[in-house]
C-alpha cells in the first residue's frame, strides 16, 4: 500500500494509520539491514538530491545511505557550494533541480516553512528534513519506532521531553508523532524556553501537559527525551547560565530513578555533555541514542519507498 | 470637460451632514451645489442612481504609493488608479519612498506627479525625522507650508521616547499630528508574525501583541505631557484599543485608524490559507504577513467594538503593494503587506453584513471621521465641498482576483474570495474617474 501523498513535510496532518503504515514499513526496511548485503534495487533508476542550507551530519549521511540502500542516485547539495550563494531563490534553485530530474527532494532549511514553499513549486516529491524551529518529521519516526520496538507500543506510555521546547523541531514533530499514537506527552524545560502558549498547539492531543519541574515531570516517565541547549540561549537572555539550567533540567541518574525502571533515554543529538544529560547516562542501558541513528537509516528508506509509491516488492 | 451633473435618486448617506434619505444630488463646477428631494434636470447630465448608496467619496489616512522610488511596485498613476476602483477620492501617503518625504522638493514632486497622472487626490505625508534616521527632526514648518497633513516615520516606529516628546512638542508649532507606527523593536524582536498559538505551531519567530500596546501607552502619555496630537496607525490589539479609549476619556488627544484586514481576518490564516481553486490550502502563506500583524479572534473583537465607541476614528488601508517577487519567497524573507485599496470598503462591509457594525459607522470611518483627523477638506457632501462622492452598490458582489487590480500590487491573501457590495461609480471634483463594469447605463462615462 503506497502513501496518498507527494510529500512529507510534518506529522501534524498524518492520521495515526499512516504514522503506523510508516512503521511497519520501516520494520520491514529493517529486515534489509540486517541482510550481508544491505541493498535492494527498488528505487533503481530514481534520482534524490540532498538539498542542505544548514549543516547537518547525521541527518544527511543517513538519508544518503537510505537512499543507496534502494539503489537510487544521489546527489548532495550544501548551500555554501551551490548558486544560493551566488543569490539564486528558493524557487529558482527547486525548479532547476526538477529540470535536472530530480524525483525526491531532501530538504534542510534554516527557515521554518520553506520545504512547503518547496512542494508548493514541484512536481518532485519534498522531505523535510528540518526547517527552522517548525518540523522535523524523519526524526520523530525513528523516535517513534525505536521506542515502538523497545517497548512494544507508542498508546498509554508516558513521554516526557526536556529542554528548549520553543526553539526545537525535534520536539514539535514528536508531539503530533507521539500525541497521535495516544501517548501522553510532558514538555518540561524553563519558562523561557517552554512558553504555556505551547499548551494550545496540542489542543487537538489532549494528553499534552507542561511543566518546569523535571523531578515532578519525570515521575514513572517511560521515556525520557532530552534536547540539545545551544548555547546561544544565554546571550539573548533567555537562560542566565548553563550551570542553573544544568542543575534544574539536566538528566541525572538520581533523576533518572524517579522513571519507570526500564524507561527509555533518548536524544536527537548532538549532545551536550554534562548540561542536558550526564555521561554515564548517555553510555547507560537505558539509553538507545545510537539505535536512534540506526533506526533512522531504516525509517527514511520507509519515507523513500512509500512516497516514491513504486509497486516494486522491497524483498 | 463636464463637471456638472445631477445624480438622481440614490440613497444618500453623509455623517457629516447627518443625511440619510433618497435624494437628488446636484454637482456644478466640480463642487456640491444643492441636495434636495427632488431637482429637475434643467438640462443637467443625469445619473440615474436608483438602488445606489451615494456617500462622499472615502478617506484614506494611510496608504503607500511607492513614488518616487519604488515604482516597480506601485506609482501614483496606478495607486490612484486603484483608489477610486476601491471608492477612495482622497488618499495620504507614506513617507517611507527614496528619498524618504522629508524635504518640500519631494513634497512638491508628489503634488506635481499626482496632478499630472492622479485619479485621486493626494496629501503627502513627512518623515518625522531627517532620512528616518530617528534623531533628528524634519523642518515641521517649511513642510507644513508646502502641504503635508502629518508627519510620520511610518514603518520604523520612533523608538526614541525622548524623541518622541520633542516630535509631539515641535508639532505644536504646526498644528498637525505626529502618526506612529507603534512596534517596540525590542520586544518584536524580529518576529513576523502575532506570537501565539499559530507562530508556536509554525515555528515562526511571533511578536507579541506587547510590542504595540507598550509604545500605544507611552505615546499616550507623552502626547498628555506635551499636549500634541498623536493619531495611532493600524492599531491591531485589544489591548492597544483598551489603552487609546482610557487615554480619550482623559481627554489626551489622540487618534487612531484599524485596517479592514485586521478587521476581519485572524492569524489563522498564516497556517492555513483560505483553500485555493484546487482544494489545497497553503500554509506559510506570504500574502498574510502584515505589519502589525494579523491577531486573534478576540483582538478583531476588540477592534469592532473600537469603531462602535468611537475609540476607532478611522478605517485607513494601509495599502502596501509589492512585486510579485517580493512576496515569492520564504516567509522570513517576504516583505509584509496587503495591496488593499480596491477591496478594503468591500472587506470592511461584510461587518455591516454580520451585523457587527452599522453601514453609518461604517461610511463615517470612511469619510468625515477621517477627514477630522488629518483636518481635511473634503469626506463631506455639505454645499460647496469637493464634488468627490461614491455611488455604492449594496446588493452586489464580486471575486477578488488580484490580476485584475489597477494597483501593481496583486498581493492579497483573500484572493479567490467573493466579496459582498461594490464600488459601482466614483468621481473626484464632479470628474467621474471610475464606473465600474455594468454600471456604464447610468448615464456617466469614465474620463
Amino acid at each position: 500500500m503506497p502513501l496518498e501523498r507527494k510529500d512529507l513535510l510534518d506529522l501534524d496532518d498524518f492520521s495515526s494509520g499512516e504514522i503506523e503504515l510508516l512503521l511497519e514499513t520501516t520494520a520491514a526496511m529493517t529486515e534489509i539491514l540486517s541482510r550481508p548485503i544491505r541493498r535492494v534495487p527498488t528505487l533503481r533508476g530514481k534520482t534524490i538530491v540532498n538539498m542542505f542550507y544548514e549543516a547537518s551530519t547525521r541527518t544527511r549521511s543517513s538519508f544518503e545511505l537510505a537512499a543507496k540502500n534502494l539503489s537510487a542516485d544521489l546527489v548532495n547539495v550544501s548551500a555554501s557550494q551551490s548558486s544560493v550563494e551566488k543569490g539564486e531563490s528558493l524557487i529558482d534553485t527547486m525548479r532547476t533541480l526538477q529540470a535536472l530530474g530530480a524525483d525526491m527532494v531532501v530538504m534542510r532549511h534554516w527557515e521554518a516553512g520553506a520545504p512547503y514553499l518547496a512542494a508548493s513549486w514541484l512536481n518532485a516529491s519534498v522531505i523535510n528534513a528540518g526547517d527552522g524551529w517548525h518540523a522535523h518529521p524523519s526524526q520523530a519516526l525513528l523516535d517513534l519506532y525505536t521506542v515502538q520496538e523497545r517497548l512494544g507500543t507508542i498508546e498509554g506510555l508516558k513521554l516526557v521531553i526536556v529542554g528548549d521546547i520553543l526553539h526545537s523541531r525535534v520536539a514539535r514533530s514528536n508531539l503530533w508523532g507521539f500525541g497521535k499514537l495516544g501517548a501522553q506527552v510532558v514538555l518540561c524545560g524553563p519558562p523561557t524556553l517552554l512558553t504555556p502558549g505551547l499548551l494550545g498547539i496540542a489542543e487537538n492531543l489532549p494528553g499534552v501537559s507542561i511543566s518546569y519541574d523535571l523531578d515532578d515531570a519525570i515521575a514513572d516517565a517511560d521515556v525520557v527525551m532530552m534536547l540539545r541547549l545551544q548555547r546561544e540561549r544565554m546571550a539573548s537572555g533567555l537562560l542566565p547560565s548553563l550551570r542553573e539550567y544544568a542543575t534544574r533540567f539536566g538528566l541525572t541518574q538520581k533523576r533518572m530513578q524517579r522513571a519507570r525502571p526500564n524507561a527509555l533515554i533518548m536524544h536527537p543529538g548532538p549532545m551536550n555533555q554534562g548540561v542536558e544529560i550526564s555521561p554515564e547516562l548517555a553510555y547507560s542501558e537505558q539509553a538507545v541514542i545510537e539505535e536512534q541513528v540506526t533506526n533512522g537509516v531504516a525509517v527514511r528508506m520507509a519515507i523513500f519507498y512509500l512516497l516514491a509509491g513504486t509497486s516494486e516488492r522491497i524483498a | 470637460m463636464n463637471e456638472n451633473w445631477l445624480i438622481q435618486g440614490a440613497r444618500v448617506l453623509d455623517p457629516a451632514t447627518d443625511l440619510d434619505a433618497i435624494r437628488d444630488v446636484h454637482i456644478e463646477e466640480g463642487r456640491i451645489a444643492r441636495i434636495e428631494e427632488s431637482i429637475a434636470p434643467d438640462g443637467l447630465s443625469v445619473v440615474d442612481a436608483s438602488s445606489l448608496v451615494l456617500t462622499p467619496g472615502f478617506v484614506d489616512l494611510h496608504c503607500h504609493l511607492r513614488e518616487p522610488g519604488f515604482e516597480y511596485k506601485e506609482t501614483i498613476a496606478t495607486g490612484t488608479r486603484a483608489a477610486v476602483r476601491g471608492g477612495f477620492t482622497t488618499v495620504c501617503s507614506m513617507a517611507n519612498t527614496d528619498p524618504v518625504v522629508d524635504s518640500p522638493a519631494t513634497v512638491a514632486f508628489i503634488q506635481d506627479r499626482a496632478k499630472d497622472a492622479g485619479a485621486a487626490r493626494v496629501y503627502p505625508l513627512a518623515a518625522v525625522t531627517q532620512g528616518f534616521g530617528g534623531t533628528q527632526l524634519v523642518e515641521m514648518a517649511a513642510l507644513s507650508d508646502a502641504g503635508v497633513v502629518a508627519f510620520s516615520d511610518d514603518g520604523l516606529p520612533i523608538a526614541d521616547a525622548r524623541v518622541m516628546r520633542h516630535a509631539l512638542e515641535y508639532s505644536l508649532l504646526v498644528g498637525k499630528p505626529i502618526v506612529n507606527h507603534c512596534e517596540d523593536p525590542s520586544l518584536a524582536h524580529d518576529g513576523v508574525m502575532n506570537e501565539g498559538l499559530t507562530s508556536l505551531r509554525l515555528g515562526l519567530r511571533g511578536m507579541p501583541a506587547e510590542a504595540e500596546e507598550t509604545m500605544v501607552a507611552r505615546d499616550a502619555l507623552l502626547a498628555r505631557r506635551t499636549g500634541g496630537h498623536v493619531h495611532i496607525a493600524h492599531v491591531s490589539t485589544q489591548g492597544s484599543v483598551q489603552i487609546i479609549r482610557a487615554a480619550k476619556q482623559q481627554g489626551i488627544r489622540i487618534t487612531a485608524e484599524v485596517t479592514p484586514h485586521h478587521l476581519t481576518l485572524t492569524d489563522a490564516i498564516v497556517a492555513a490559507s483560505l483553500p485555493a481553486e484546487d482544494g489545497s490550502s497553503l500554509a506559510y502563506d506570504t500574502q498574510a504577513k502584515v505589519k502589525p500583524p494579523l491577531r486573534t479572534e478576540a483582538d478583531v473583537e476588540a477592534l469592532t467594538e473600537g469603531l462602535n465607541d468611537g475609540t476607532i476614528d478611522a478605517i485607513a488601508t494601509d495599502h502596501a503593494p509589492h512585486s510579485t517577487t517580493d512576496k515569492l519567497c520564504e516567509f522570513s524573507d517576504a516583505e509584509s503587506g496587503i495591496s488593499c485599496l480596491e477591496t478594503a470598503f468591500s472587506q470592511a462591509y461584510q461587518l455591516v453584513q454580520d451585523g457587527r457594525i452599522t453601514l453609518q459607522t461604517l461610511i463615517s470611518k470612511l469619510t468625515v471621521e477621517p477627514s477630522r483627523v488629518f483636518d481635511l477638506p473634503t469626506g463631506t457632501l455639505a454645499p460647496g465641498a469637493p464634488a468627490d462622492v461614491v455611488l455604492l452598490d449594496l446588493t452586489d458582489s464580486w471575486i477578488v482576483d488580484p490580476l485584475a487590480f489597477a494597483s501593481k500590487g496583486k498581493n492579497t491573501p483573500i484572493a479567490g474570495t467573493t466579496l459582498p457590495a461594490r464600488v459601482a461609480l466614483t468621481f473626484v471634483a464632479g470628474r467621474p474617474v471610475q464606473v465600474a463594469d455594468g454600471y456604464e447605463q447610468r448615464g456617466a462615462t469614465q474620463t
